[in-house]
């Protein structure tokens, strides 16, 4: 399928990608997503990017820009959320990308599996309070130095939903330690009105109300919250285009320094 | 062959699903009970293999340390059954 003919509303607003080549996602299919869909949407469609699904069995990405790991409930979550969608042919491919470079985002279960993958530190777990929590939440970005919040700004509050029953980041102190002192917690998650992370704003029990992070290298990024579910007005919020547009700028400027 | 493995969230790893059983013992008339850990148990049912006896342990140990369990939340226990 083709992008829309149309202009969106972010291409007129970047006029930066005018002329060039549309960024081109991978969407990556497991069996048991059920947030592809609402990713390939989002990203042709409100962004005006190409995106492609990519089953789990094949092994190659050639010719892809950057690649989305999409919520839902791959492999059932049997043994462990994410545990056996890390093991599919595809995410060999997902990880050498991601060691060259490529952006790789991992949404919800996305997260889940690049954890399980080790492509990030930590892991997630069973929510504090044992509820599937289904809610906007407001989140303060905490570093814009990623691929994937530089269009932000330093502690800019974003409104994304989350819907979620496993996503309570763990991590020990030593690699906690570690991402606090890198910067790696892009996202936290913050009471709305005064934009402090609160007990109360922390919907699943996240160790430091952690939302989202990155790898050291600053390409991989993982985040319960759903962009994905946040490009347009009449879905409640267009925060999650700007995630979006960092990694299609960062991939366009990639591509003119070639 | 029969092999059981044992995983269990690690002791500094948050249980919640602990917590609420414990919390339904104190309802079902257990209130001595004060700390509940909840893992799971998988046997694995294997076919006489020609590996020997330690290479076969290594490669079970390998899968629970790389699929069965997350070290970075679980540990686990191999036994061999029979």
């Amino acid at each position: 399928m083709s992008p829309p003919d149309s202009p969106t509303q972010l291409e007129l607003s970047l006029p930066k990608l005018a002329g060039r080549r549309l960024p081109r996602f991978a969407v990556i299919q497991f069996p048991g997503s059920n947030c592809d869909q609402d990713c390939v949407r989002a990203l042709r469609d409100d962004c005006g990017y190409a995106a492609e699904y990519v089953w789990h069995q094949e092994s190659s990405l050639a010719g892809f820009d950057a690649m989305v790991v999409p919520g839902g409930f791959s492999y059932g979550d049997y043994l462990r959320c994410g545990a056996m969608a890390r093991h599919s042919p595809v995410m060999r491919a997902v990880s050498e990308a991601a060691a060259s470079g490529v952006p790789v985002i991992g949404i919800c279960n996305g997260f889940q599996i690049l954890c399980e993958a080790g492509l990030l530190p930590g892991a997630l777990i069973r929510n504090r309070s044992l509820h599937f929590v289904c809610a906007p939440v407001t989140l303060r970005v905490e570093s814009v130095e990623s691929l994937f919040t530089s269009q932000c700004y330093a502690g800019q509050l974003l409104t994304l939903p989350v819907a979620h029953g496993e996503g309570c980041f763990h991590a020990d102190p030593d690699t906690l330690r570690t991402l606090e002192e890198n910067h790696q917690v892009l996202l936290r998650y913050v009471d709305p009105l005064t934009g402090e992370s609160t007990e109360a704003s922390n919907p699943n029990g996240s160790v430091s109300n952690i939302a989202g992070i990155c790898n050291a290298e600053r390409n991989v990024f993982g985040l319960m919250p759903h962009p994905d579910r946040a490009t347009h007005a009449r879905l409640g919020s267009e925060d999650g285009k700007m995630i979006f547009a960092a990694m299609a700028e960062h991939v366009a400027g990639v591509a003119a320094k070639r | 062959m029969k092999v059981r493995v044992t995983v269990m969230p690690k002791a500094a790893v948050l249980d919640p699903q602990g917590v609420a059983i414990r919390n339904t013992l104190h309802h079902l008339g257990l209130p001595g009970a004060h700390a509940v850990r909840a893992g799971k148990v998988m046997e694995i049912e294997l076919d006489p293999t020609s590996e020997d006896r330690p290479a076969l342990e290594a490669k079970l140990r390998e899968l629970c340390r790389d699929f069965l369990s997350n070290p970075v939340i679980e540990d686990f226990q191999l036994e061999i059954v029979d």
